[in-house]
């Protein structure tokens, strides 16, 4: 037991250092003044001034359409996925991008979405013009949700890949058509699959700093954005980490939202 | 004919789907070989850009630092998770044990952004100074938790008489460790360092908060170059990690095939674990 004691220690002093104590000083901190007091301005300012809130607003807002688009998306591809050959080997060319670094990719569509990029040149051989593709929203959401892709089918795959063959059978011969099978049946049984998915991409997407940075051109501020700004740009780590406490209670209320999963099976 | 229909159907869906995961990739490897210098418009194929990489004694050196941090930050957080999962596995209390492993999802579900900034908070608490040490220690911190999740299952399927047995043959706990358990663990410890090499790797985020102006990863690089606009040393770069990546997912995958049998529970911790 005392042996246990021992080499266990470097773990505890790793959840103290490293888990408690950030978590308790960016709650701290977000209660210091830009002049060093202990204030509740931050927050005061963050819930007076309508700029902050509208950020916030935009923020989960353009996290849910990238975790819709992305959903939308995945969907169709995890379920195809399961009934392929070789579906494992497939699976992991899905997973594969993801160990590409995030920022490659996002220059990537710098080229791609460039004013003579393959996009624009597609566009103009439709006869539909060149456009300003770079540095817009949608250019942040779509290259946001291509980045977020993987991460959604893995979950659903998993889902559909447990799910029982034969209770389809069952709802088919009892008579209900193919969309009636998906909705009734398959949907509810891979909802838990569908809910750690839409976690895994909305929490990310609300911080996705370098890609407004590289790709949204400033435009769209994201909580993740702001704050890099405070902390990085403008140094008023106060409003930082209050931007931070609002970001973490957002990911709270989302993880209470989507794990349901978990308590239901303990009972 | 209705299905051979519906066939051609998915073929084609999925067909696309992997088209978009990977011409992005594929377009940034093309054009490092355009010898005109932007990212459309191909006109001749040159390595100069390759041979660029091999002239800038700066990028190799952030290369070699980049590496050198993923090497030393996945061991000491292998090390040091592995003995958290056998910590929380000697835990009887059940609801003990709960806290601990949530707490230990903590860092593994928070936005880098989180991450970062109040890591910068504590180093600058402390006096540390900002820069190798300070993303050393992140990296390590970081990649704690994806090691536990690798290696607490690995210690749960063990069957516990095996510990029983060595006790009645009169092996003490630190033989039991090396004779018994480690063996038993040894392939989810080497997925944990894999996990924990790509975090490390991967990282941007952590790495711009708590990086002082004395070291910077390939990550930084990149980011700073790419704000600049499009330099195709970067493009053959990210050929030379998208091989780099290949192979370790290569690596990866013949590891993980050796254990057939828990193919699902990898699978449970992949969803975990991809970030």
């Amino acid at each position: 037991m005392k042996a246990k004691g021992l080499y266990f220690s470097s773990y505890v002093l790793w959840l103290l250092l490293f888990v408690l104590a950030p978590v308790a000083l960016i709650l701290y901190q977000s209660f210091i003044g830009i002049n060093g007091n202990f204030t509740i301005n931050n927050y005061e300012s963050f819930f007076k001034i309508s700029s902050y809130l509208r950020m916030t607003f935009n923020s989960v807002f353009y996290a849910g359409l990238i975790t819709l688009i992305t959903l939308l998306l995945s969907y169709p591809t995890a379920y195809f996925l399961t009934k392929t050959k070789y579906k494992q080997l497939w699976l992991m060319l899905i997973i594969l991008p993801t160990w590409i670094n995030i920022l490659l990719k996002a220059y990537a569509f710098i080229g791609i979405f460039s004013q003579a990029g393959p996009v624009n040149n597609s566009l103009e051989w439709l006869g539909l013009g060149s456009h300003q593709l770079l540095f817009t929203n949608a250019s942040f959401m779509l290259v946001a949700a291509y980045i977020e892709l993987p991460f959604m089918i893995l979950p659903i795959f998993n889902a559909v890949d447990e799910l029982d063959e034969s209770l389809i059978n069952v709802s088919r011969d009892l008579g209900a058509n193919r969309f009636q099978t998906f909705w009734n049946v398959i949907f509810p049984l891979t909802l838990n699959g569908i809910k750690s998915g839409v976690q895994v991409v909305f929490i990310p997407s609300l911080s996705l700093f370098m890609l407004t940075r590289l790709i949204g051109g400033n435009k769209v501020i994201t909580l993740g954005t702001a704050i890099e700004e405070n902390f990085l740009v403008t140094q008023d780590w106060g409003m930082g980490s209050t931007i931070g406490v609002i970001l973490i209670a957002t990911m709270i209320l989302i993880m209470f939202l989507t794990g349901e999963k978990k308590r239901r099976r303990r009972q | 004919m209705n299905t051979a229909k519906r066939h051609y159907g998915r073929n084609l869906y999925l067909i696309i789907a992997f088209l978009v995961l990977y011409l992005p990739i594929f377009y940034l490897i093309f054009y490092s070989f355009n010898s005109s210098g932007g990212m459309n418009h191909f006109t001749h194929f040159t390595w100069v850009y390759y041979q660029e990489i091999w002239a800038d004694q700066r990028l190799i050196l952030i290369t070699v630092q980049t590496f050198f941090l993923a090497f030393l930050s996945s061991l000491l957080a292998t090390i040091i998770g592995t003995s958290g999962a056998l910590g929380i596995y000697s835990i009887k209390n059940p609801q003990v044990r709960t806290l601990i492993l949530g707490l230990n999802n903590i860092l593994l579900v928070s936005p880098d952004v989180i991450i970062g900034s109040s890591f910068l908070i504590f180093f600058t608490v402390l006096g540390i100074n900002l820069g190798f040490t300070s993303v050393l220690l992140s990296h390590i911190a970081f990649s704690i938790p994806i090691v536990v999740l690798m290696v607490l299952p690995k210690l749960q399927e063990m069957n516990p008489s095996f510990i029983n047995v060595a006790q009645d043959l009169g092996a003490n706990q630190w033989q039991i460790l090396k004779g018994v358990i480690l063996p038993i663990i040894t392939p989810g410890m080497i997925a944990g360092y894999f996990m924990a090499f790509t975090y490390s790797l991967d990282d941007f985020a952590v790495t711009f908060f708590v990086t002082g102006n004395g070291f910077e990863t390939l990550s930084v690089e990149i980011y700073s170059r790419a704000r600049q606009g499009i330099s195709l040393e970067i493009n053959a770069l990210s050929a030379l990690m998208f091989l780099f990546s290949l192979i370790l997912v290569i690596g990866y995958y013949f590891i993980s095939k050796d254990s057939p049998k828990d193919k699902r529970k990898d699978q449970k911790v992949q969803q975990n674990l991809i970030r």
